[in-house]
């Protein structure tokens, strides 16, 4: 009897207390996915500091390396699981993929507000990449889709004791292409290496076919090639594609450059191994790690042509789009306006080397962040052009290089096969 | 009677069929679906373009192609030499010599190493800048100074370089398969041969080679299937596709996939692919049967 008393009491007590209302409000945690391995540490850390400002527990999750990061947003963007946070590896066509398929949450209000307070923090040409403006060719309505985190600019990087041992002033880098061509027969008489770069990964090599394309052509005859009213075949394309077989006839490229990985040319250069090298600012943070005392500078690339500016890629290095679907998105929004201030930019770009996207944090940066940062008065990018070129035209581009690069092919036998694959996607697209 | 034995036939028969149907046969048809559209594996809208995608891979993608036959280059490389290594050493191990469970353990540690930890040491001991050059140095010190060159970044030595370095990880497993089939062989087989007066070399002719076909078969079979899918070695031997003369039809998938955001097309490529493998495949069994 006592027992059936002690039960049916732990039965009623149990009952009253799940009826109960739940008084603890619960604050919504928010999921970041990311890739960048070497700022993981520094996102932890910040994320530990916001969750005591606020109370809310913000989850990095890093999926590296950046292929596998790719693979894992695209397949959760199919199956409509995307995290709160999230960043996009891959070109502006992309980027718009996404936002038509409603993932991306347009943040131009949140940067508008104040008097535009958020949009004001950061650099322009970091909020450009992000930007849609009016009349793009991607049909997106014009606004703001994503948070620069950090900005980059790919330029040539040089080392100052292998120039010196040179004979040539190791504070004055060759500023033309001329100039830069003859050190070739220098490096080779010293065997030395001249410059790496990642180019078994092609997309370098695009990147600095598209610089000599704005300095011997200018931006508006270049996005009229893509726009498809200037042929490959154009003198002026001739001209950059032999800008490569000028390289590598004077030997001021390394050995085996079309196949070497970013990597290897990051060591090549860190260990003093190459007098060039044509890398991004993210650089900076891995020479530090390989050989902290290696004296270098940064440098644009030579120019080929005084008729117009010599151009280089740049603008925001990685950034944050928030979910749009996400029943936290308004909280995503206030994490990542408190994540790009002055004082969270300033500690990501200390602790990570990375350049800063805020312009305000710029202050205390190492000299040759700053070089890379000055940069950015002559940064464009793909992604700010408002048109993009065929992808398979892209890679006949990049092949192309590689075979001039190699002596397989002439700089006119690459630009005609590129013509042609220009016009068989182009009437393929008039065929739609 | 015979109903419920065959319904008891079926029931046991069923786990195995579902599995086989959720994870191949309905994953295969979905893949095929898919290379049926224009789509960029991001939108949820897909435009219908019938075979259009299939018609390009055959009549217009020549880099497919090319990729093909880099893919069946290297393939024919490990079926001649990487086989006959196996089955060479595999014999070797299956009789009584010393230290041959030393010489098991030794051939099966590169199957079981990561391809990009392959790929990574071998371009450092074939590479004369960022690696240690052994290659070349060792030529040079055998008198042969002028056959030294950088072995990765030349398109007439890349591809080569790639499927030799691919056989040195891949030897491994067709040496287990050949010794495990050696050993299966009946030892009173040599013996009343060698009573009848047989040669070694008579034995290994009549006795273990007609034997060992079906395991030969086997290997064969795997090995296509395992070159032809090669890629994560040559992406950590050269980077990628060096001017396509590294280029194989599993980074061509990657590269419409993602380089292009051709979701659709790499689908119809990866269908045009997996068809290939399993008429291969069938070649080879029919080949082996008629051999029988």
């Amino acid at each position: 009897m006592l027992l059936r008393n002690v039960v049916l009491g732990i039965f009623v007590l149990f009952s009253v207390l799940g009826c109960s209302s739940q008084k603890t409000e619960t604050k919504p945690a928010i999921s970041v996915w990311h890739w960048m391995t070497d700022r993981d540490a520094a996102f932890q850390e910040l994320a530990k500091k916001y969750e005591t400002l606020t109370g809310i527990k913000v989850n990095f999750e890093l999926y590296a390396p950046s292929d596998a990061y790719s693979q894992k947003i695209r397949a959760a963007a199919q199956g409509v699981n995307l995290p709160d946070i999230f960043g996009i590896l891959g070109e502006k066509r992309d980027f718009a993929s996404f936002i038509k398929a409603g993932h991306i949450l347009d943040i131009t209000a949140y940067m508008d507000a104040d008097n535009q307070n958020w949009r004001n923090k950061f650099f322009s040409k970091a909020l450009a990449v992000n930007e849609f403006t009016e009349g793009n060719s991607y049909g997106i309505q014009p606004g703001i889709f994503a948070v620069p985190i950090d900005i980059m600019t790919i330029q040539m990087v040089y080392n100052k004791k292998l120039l010196k041992q040179l004979g040539l002033n190791p504070n004055r880098p060759p500023k033309t292409l001329q100039e830069f061509l003859d050190i070739g027969a220098k490096i080779k008489a010293a065997g030395m290496q001249g410059l790496v770069s990642g180019w078994g990964e092609v997309w370098m090599i695009d990147c600095l076919a598209n610089n000599y394309a704005f300095n011997i052509m200018g931006k508006d005859k270049v996005l009229a090639t893509i726009k498809g009213e200037v042929a490959y075949t154009d003198p002026d394309w001739i001209k950059v594609l032999s800008i490569f077989k000028q390289m590598q006839n004077s030997g001021v490229l390394a050995q085996g450059l079309v196949t070497m990985i970013n990597k290897s040319a990051e060591q090549l250069f860190a260990n003093e191994k190459a007098v060039f090298s044509f890398n991004g600012s993210w650089c900076v943070n891995v020479y530090k790690g390989m050989n902290p005392d290696l004296e270098y500078g940064a440098m644009l690339p030579p120019e080929a042509s005084s008729q117009y500016p010599m151009a280089i890629w740049g603008g925001a290095g990685s950034s944050f789009m928030v979910n749009a679907r996400s029943k936290n998105s308004e909280e995503a929004v206030k994490f990542l306006i408190w994540l790009t201030d002055q004082d969270q930019q300033a500690y990501l770009s200390q602790t990570t080397n990375n350049l800063p996207a805020n312009k305000n944090s710029l202050t205390k940066i190492p000299e040759i962040l700053a070089q890379f940062a000055r940069g950015m008065d002559y940064a464009t990018h793909p992604n700010v052009w408002g048109v993009s070129e065929f992808s398979l035209v892209i890679e006949a581009l990049d092949r192309g290089i590689q075979s001039i690069i190699i002596g397989e092919k002439t700089p006119e036998q690459v630009a005609a096969e590129v013509q042609k694959i220009k016009e068989r996607e182009m009437s393929k697209r008039r065929a739609r | 009677m015979k109903i419920k034995s065959a319904l008891e036939n079926y029931t046991f028969i069923l786990p195995a069929v579902t599995i086989f149907s959720i994870f191949y046969i309905i994953p295969f048809i979905w893949v095929f679906q898919l290379g049926l559209y224009d789509w960029d594996g991001i939108s949820f809208t897909k435009v219908f373009v019938g075979l259009q995608n299939f018609k390009e891979i055959f009549f217009q993608d020549s880099n497919w192609w090319q990729s093909m036959w880099n893919a069946s280059y290297i393939t024919l490389i490990a079926l001649t030499f990487q086989n006959i290594l196996a089955f060479m050493l595999a014999l070797a191990c299956d009789r009584e010599i010393k230290m041959k469970n030393f010489y098991r353990v030794i051939f099966f540690i590169p199957p079981v190493l990561s391809e990009v930890v392959v790929g990574m040491a071998w371009r450092f001991i074939i590479n004369d800048i960022d690696g240690a050059n052994i290659i070349n140095r060792t030529l040079i010190g055998m008198g042969f100074g002028n056959f030294a060159h950088n072995w990765l970044s030349d398109p007439n030595t890349a591809l080569t370089t790639v499927a030799i370095v691919h056989c040195w990880k891949g030897f491994g497993w067709g040496f287990l398969i050949f010794l495990a089939g050696l050993q299966t062989i009946p030892r009173e087989l040599y013996e009343a041969a060698r009573v009848d007066g047989a040669s070694a070399w008579q034995s290994f002719k009549k006795i273990t080679i007609p034997l060992m076909i079906p395991v030969m078969v086997l290997v064969a079979i795997l090995t296509v299937l395992g070159t032809m899918q090669v890629f994560v070695l040559i992406v950590s031997l050269v980077g990628g596709e060096f001017a396509g003369h590294t280029s194989v039809p599993v980074l061509r998938i990657l590269a419409s996939m993602r380089g292009s955001s051709r979701f659709g097309y790499a689908c119809a490529q990866g269908i045009t692919f997996g068809i290939v493998l399993i008429a291969i495949s069938f070649i080879q069994y029919r080949f082996s049967k008629k051999g029988q």
